[in-house]
């Protein structure tokens, strides 16, 4: 059954700051961040910053992982007049694309007009995201973990990546793919932190940080700030660009999966998933649209094997053969014909986490908006949808379809 | 495919660098574990296993509690290799498990592996428990294979 709130909001306006390896945005603080990226993203809308009276956010408001955001603070930095919708999914950024079904929920509540989705991330020495599990003092259900010396998500994710390999076959070589596709993406994109091309060669060579993952199947750790504004389709028509329609959207998940890696319980053949597949159910069960329908996916790929571990979820290929699917090409973008190859759909165009930016999931919703007004600098031609997905990680996880107006 | 990397010995953590906090619903496995005796969360009503111990059985809701003694030996479900002490950072080859727990059908531990290289451990795999002393007098349940390189 089709979605109540399908095709009724938009996003549009996108800003963001440049992108700084970690700890280079220093002296500008968070907030000086999230400001830059949330007056770009109005002037982008075409509306002012006194328009702004919502603010849906994602991963408890939290701004980076020891950040918080706060709305009183950001009114009063901003000059945003009142505020009538301030809420957060939990969780981390697994809820990312859910926050743009969370703004939709406020807009078609009408509790507010325009509002803001953001994310800002400084990774000083202290709030290093890489080692934050490791560094918190082990509570009484991560004493169950942490001990195993399970300290960063890479070890984590790694234990999901060798039981996949062990049930179905699935090899590094594939994750490799994941990750020289999508650098092919970045060579032209200013803002990107890792533009030269990638062969298997220099793959192969990348240090082994947990076995069976490379330092290269590891996002990128980065500064800086993502802001988007979501609105109504009426007034979307009065904004400067053509309107990245909410066409469907999903958070959540199911017990199975739960808090993931963060816990290691997750009966087969969930343990060896990305977890998304009851929000990819949902996602094509409200838009009547299927894996064959996207015309680019922009995965989040905080570790190279959970886009593979997504697009056998999403239903790109069946599950269990997403290294074959990986291996054939099928992820990668022909800027000759501006489409996918080898059948395939085109995966994150503007390079990822791996290769562009990692602001926990926000350049993909950014990257899907551009890719449907047809202003993407690696566009996919005709683009009419694009897949976006967050996490996979703890419950909820999340995604969203946006489509060309 | 990249050719297999020789790790050498897979060590445990020193358990002097690892701490470890309770609650009420968690403290009956620590308590036991100081004692080396290995158990799991049972719900007292439905007998359904869960790991972490939380306060309500997931499958019947009860708050009822078992805590029966398991027979110590687990079987890999999964693992990682890693090349550094995530304390010091220095050179150090340790291999978190996953282990599904015998006597306690879906209950598992995290834990590291010891008694074979690195390289030969496999999903499948049969261990043993062994006991590493922690911070403030806990006790951690590691484990051991139970047949070098098998």
């Amino acid at each position: 059954m089709a979605w109540s709130n399908q095709d009724k909001c938009a996003i549009v306006g996108v800003g963001a700051t440049d992108y700084y390896v970690r700890g280079k945005s220093w002296p500008r603080t968070i907030n000086d961040m999230a400001g830059e990226a949330i007056l770009k993203a109005c002037a982008d809308a075409g509306i002012s910053i006194k328009d702004i009276d919502g603010i849906a956010y994602y991963s408890g408001a939290g701004a980076g992982y020891l950040d918080k955001f706060d709305t009183a603070s950001l009114m009063e930095t901003l000059g945003m007049p009142h505020i009538s919708f301030s809420a957060s999914l939990t969780s981390g950024g697994g809820g990312c694309p859910g926050a743009i079904g969370l703004a939709t929920a406020g807009l078609m509540n009408e509790d507010a007009k325009y509002m803001v989705t953001l994310m800002a991330l400084q990774q000083l020495p202290q709030h290093r995201l890489g080692v934050v599990f490791g560094a918190n003092a082990p509570s009484p259900e991560s004493s169950f973990l942490q001990p195993s010396g399970l300290v960063g998500p890479g070890h984590l994710m790694s234990v999901l990546a060798r039981r996949h390999m062990h049930l179905y076959g699935t090899t590094q070589d594939a994750f490799g793919e994941v990750v020289m596709a999508t650098r092919a993406n970045t060579h032209n994109r200013p803002k990107a932190v890792r533009k030269e091309p990638l062969t298997k060669e220099q793959y192969d060579a990348s240090v082994m940080l947990a076995d069976p993952l490379r330092r290269l199947d590891f996002c990128l750790e980065t500064d800086g700030a993502v802001a988007v504004i979501t609105t109504t389709m009426d007034r979307a028509k009065d904004c400067r660009h053509k309107p990245a329609v909410v066409h469907a959207c999903a958070h959540g998940g199911q017990r199975e999966w739960g808090r993931a890696f963060a816990w290691m319980g997750m009966p087969d053949p969930h343990f060896a998933s990305s977890g998304h597949k009851f929000t990819a159910d949902r996602i094509w069960a409200q838009s009547g649209l299927s894996a064959k329908d996207m015309d680019v996916a922009l995965i989040y790929d905080h570790f190279s094997p959970m886009v593979l571990l997504q697009l056998e979820d999403y239903g790109f290929c069946e599950k269990g053969e997403g290294n074959d699917y990986v291996l054939s090409g099928k992820l990668r973008y022909d800027p000759a014909t501006g489409r996918g190859v080898n059948g395939g759909t085109p995966v994150n165009t503007h390079g990822g986490n791996l290769n562009e930016a990692y602001i926990i999931g926000m350049t993909h919703i950014v990257e899907g908006v551009e890719q449907v007004r047809g202003t993407a600098i690696n566009q996919v031609r005709d683009a009419e949808f694009a897949l976006v997905s967050g996490g996979p990680a703890s419950l909820p996880v999340s995604s969203l379809i946006l489509r060309s107006a | 495919m990249a050719d297999v990397i020789q790790y050498g010995p897979a060590r445990l953590l020193p358990g002097e660098q690892i701490a470890i906090t309770t609650n009420p619903d968690t403290e009956p496995f620590w308590q036991a574990a100081k004692e080396h005796r290995l158990t799991a969360c049972q719900c007292a009503k439905c007998r359904h296993f869960r790991m972490p111990p939380t306060a309500y059985c997931p499958e019947c809701s009860s708050r009822d509690k078992n805590w029966p003694v398991l027979p110590g030996t687990a079987t890999v479900f999964s693992y990682a290799i890693c090349n550094k002490n995530p304390k010091t950072g220095g050179d150090f080859i340790y291999v978190p498990v996953v282990v599904d727990l015998d006597g306690a059908p879906g209950a598992r531990l995290n834990a590291n592996v010891t008694g074979c290289d690195a390289e030969d451990v496999r999903i499948g795999m049969k261990v043993t428990v062994e006991w590493t002393a922690i911070q403030d007098g806990w006790v951690l349940p590691n484990f051991r294979a139970a047949s070098p390189g098998a």
